[in-house]
C-alpha cells in the first residue's frame, strides 16, 4: 500500500486530472488509431496524412474545426433541455470510468458493489440521448432518441446477466475483488496464468461484448444514428462544440466499457499474482501502481480493437432484427449461462 | 422465418478487412500498399486515353462549326473569316481558306462527352490525358486556341482502334 497521505484537496484534485486523462486518453487515442487509420487501412487507404507525421496531429485539427463552429439550436428546440443533454452522454462516461481499478492502490473509487454502480451509471447515457432526440424538435431526432432508447433498454439485460455470471463465480461484486480472484485463482491446481473469466465465462464475454457494441451504437448496431435512414439521429441539429461532446461521448464509453470488460473478463491490471509470490491484495508490490495502468490500456485496446473491427466490418442490422438478437438470443443465453455457472458453482 | 445466422461468413468478413489491414500495412517493397496515392506528393499516370482536356491542333481546323452545334452544353465558340491563299499551282486562281480567328472551350460547361471529337471530320480535335488546369477564377477556364494549342503536347501517340486500321494522326 502507498503510504503518502495527501490532503483531501489534493486527492480530489488528483482524481478530477485522472479522471479526465482516463475519459479523452482512450478516446483520442481511439478515434486516431482505430477510427482514421484502422479503418482506412481495411478500406487499402491510408487515411489522415497532412496534419503531423502520418496526421497523428489530426486530432487536434478536428478538435479546433469543431470548436469554431457556430452553436446552433433549432428554434423550437427545448432549449435548456437540448444544451444539457451532451452533458448527461459524457457524465455517464465520467461515472463509469471512477469505478474502474487501475492498479492496487490506482482507483479513483472502490466500490463494494462496483459492477452494481457501473451498470447502473451507464444507462444514465440512455437519458442523455432521449433528451437529445425529444428536445430537438426534429423528426429524424425523436426517431434516433427512441430507437436508442429502445436499444440501450433492450442490450443491457444481456449485459448486465452476462456480468451476473462473473460476479457469481467471483462471489464479489467489488471490482478489486473480481481482480484478485482472477489473479490468484488457479485452472485445476495450476496458477501460471491465474483464472482469468474469459475461459470460465466464454459465454458471458462474448454476450457481454456484443452488448457493448450494441450499447455503444457502433455499427452492426448504429440504428440510432442510421445516417441513411435517419440524417444522424438524436444528433442531426447538434454542431460545434456540443457535437464534439456527443463524439467524445461515444469513444470514451468504448474505451470505458472495453477497460470494463478487461476487468471482468481478462484480469484487469493484475498479474498472475503467483509469479511474484503475492497472496493478497495488501502484498502486491507498489510498483504495480504504475504497470498496471500501461497493462489495462493494453487490454483495452486489443478489446477496442475487436469493437472497432467488427464495426468497420459488418452492416447494420434492421431495427427488428436488433431486437429479436437481444430478446430470443442474447437473453436466453445469458440465463443458461447463469445457470450453468450457478450449478458448477454451487458443485465445485 | 429469419434465417440462421451465418456464422462462418461473419468470422470470414471479418477476415477480409484484417487482411486489407495488413496488405495496406504492408511496406510497398514487399508488394504491400494502399491502393491509394497521396494526391499532391505523388500522382497516378492516368491512361492514354484518360478524357481530361480536350486539344486543338489548329491547322486541321477548318471552322466548320461542327462541333461547336454537336455540343450538348455549347461551350465551344468559333469564330472564324475566309482568306485567299496562293493557288496551288502557277496560274491558278487563288485558293478560298477558312481561317480561325477563335476557338474557345469553356471547361467551367464543358461535361466530357467527347462528342465534338467524334465528330471533327478533319481530325483537329484530340483527347489529351491531362487533368491539373483548375483555376481559382472560373473565367480562366474558357480556354481560348493558343491554350487549347498548348495541350497537343499533352495527347499521346494514338492507338490503334483495330488491328489494320488507320491510325489518327497527331
Amino acid at each position: 500500500m502507498i503510504a503518502v497521505d495527501l490532503p483531501y484537496w489534493a486527492q480530489s484534485l488528483l482524481r478530477v486530472l485522472g479522471g479526465t486523462v482516463a475519459v479523452l486518453l482512450p478516446a483520442g487515442t481511439i478515434v486516431y488509431l482505430f477510427l482514421f487509420k484502422m479503418m482506412s487501412f481495411m478500406q487499402s487507404r491510408l487515411g489522415p496524412m497532412e496534419a503531423g507525421p502520418y496526421g497523428s496531429m489530426q486530432l487536434f485539427a478536428e478538435v479546433g474545426k469543431w470548436l469554431q463552429k457556430e452553436d446552433i439550436q433549432p428554434e423550437n428546440a427545448d432549449k435548456s433541455v437540448f444544451k444539457m443533454a451532451p452533458l448527461v452522454v459524457l457524465l455517464s462516461t465520467f461515472l463509469l470510468v471512477a469505478a474502474v481499478p487501475f492498479g492496487p492502490d490506482a482507483y479513483f473509487t472502490d466500490f463494494e458493489a462496483g459492477v452494481f454502480y457501473a451498470l447502473a451509471v451507464s444507462s444514465i447515457s440512455v437519458l442523455g440521448i432521449l433528451m437529445a432526440g425529444w428536445s430537438s424538435a426534429n423528426k429524424y431526432s425523436l426517431l434516433g432518441g427512441l430507437r436508442a432508447a429502445g436499444q440501450l433498454i433492450a442490450y443491457e439485460l444481456p449485459m448486465v446477466l452476462a456480468v451476473v455470471g462473473v460476479v457469481i463465480q467471483a462471489g464479489t461484486m467489488n471490482f478489486q475483488g473480481i481482480v484478485l480472484q482472477q489473479n490468484t485463482g488457479s485452472i485445476f491446481g495450476w496458477d501460471g496464468i491465474g483464472n482469468p473469466y474469459i475461459l470460465t465465462q466464454f459465454v458471458g464475454f462474448f454476450v457481454f461484448m456484443i452488448a457493448v457494441q450494441a450499447e455503444l451504437t457502433q455499427t452492426p448496431f448504429d440504428m440510432p444514428i442510421a445516417e441513411s435512414e435517419l440524417v444522424s439521429g438524436y444528433m442531426t441539429e447538434y454542431s460545434g462544440f456540443r457535437f464534439l461532446m456527443f463524439f467524445i461521448a461515444e469513444f470514451a464509453t468504448a474505451g470505458v466499457f472495453s477497460l470494463i470488460a478487461s476487468v471482468l473478463f481478462l484480469g484487469g491490471w493484475g498479474i498472475p499474482f503467483s509469479w511474484f509470490g503475492w497472496t493478497t491484495a495488501d502484498s502486491v508490490d507498489n510498483w504495480m501502481n504504475v504497470v498496471g495502468p500501461l497493462i489495462m490500456i493494453t487490454k483495452m485496446m486489443a478489446l477496442a480493437f475487436i469493437i472497432m473491427w467488427v464495426r468497420f466490418s459488418y452492416p447494420r442490422f434492421r431495427e427488428d432484427q436488433l431486437q429479436r438478437f437481444a430478446w430470443k438470443v442474447l437473453i436466453p443465453v445469458s440465463l443458461v449461462n447463469i445457470m450453468f455457472t450457478a450449478i458448477l458453482k454451487v458443485a465445485f | 422465418m429469419p434465417s440462421k445466422p451465418q456464422v462462418p461468413g461473419l468470422v470470414k468478413g471479418l477476415g477480409v478487412t484484417f487482411n486489407t489491414m495488413m496488405q495496406t500495412i504492408k511496406p510497398k517493397k514487399f508488394g504491400g500498399g494502399a491502393a491509394t496515392v497521396q494526391y499532391p506528393r505523388e500522382k497516378e499516370a492516368p491512361t492514354a486515353r484518360a478524357r481530361g482536356v480536350i486539344a486543338l491542333r489548329e491547322d486541321n481546323c477548318t471552322s466548320c462549326m461542327l462541333c461547336a452545334r454537336s455540343c450538348p452544353d455549347w461551350c465551344i465558340y468559333i469564330e472564324g473569316h475566309k482568306e485567299l491563299a496562293p493557288p496551288r499551282r502557277a496560274g491558278g486562281a487563288p485558293r478560298k481558306v477558312n481561317k480561325l480567328d477563335r476557338f474557345d472551350i469553356d471547361y467551367a460547361l464543358c461535361m466530357y462527352c467527347g462528342i465534338c471529337v467524334e465528330v471533327c471530320p478533319f481530325d483537329a480535335l484530340f483527347w489529351s490525358p491531362e487533368y491539373e488546369y483548375s483555376e481559382p477564377r472560373i473565367a480562366d477556364l474558357l480556354h481560348d486556341k493558343e491554350k487549347l494549342g498548348e495541350w497537343m503536347e499533352t495527347v499521346p501517340e494514338q492507338p490503334e482502334l483495330e488491328a489494320g486500321a488507320e491510325k489518327k494522326k497527331k
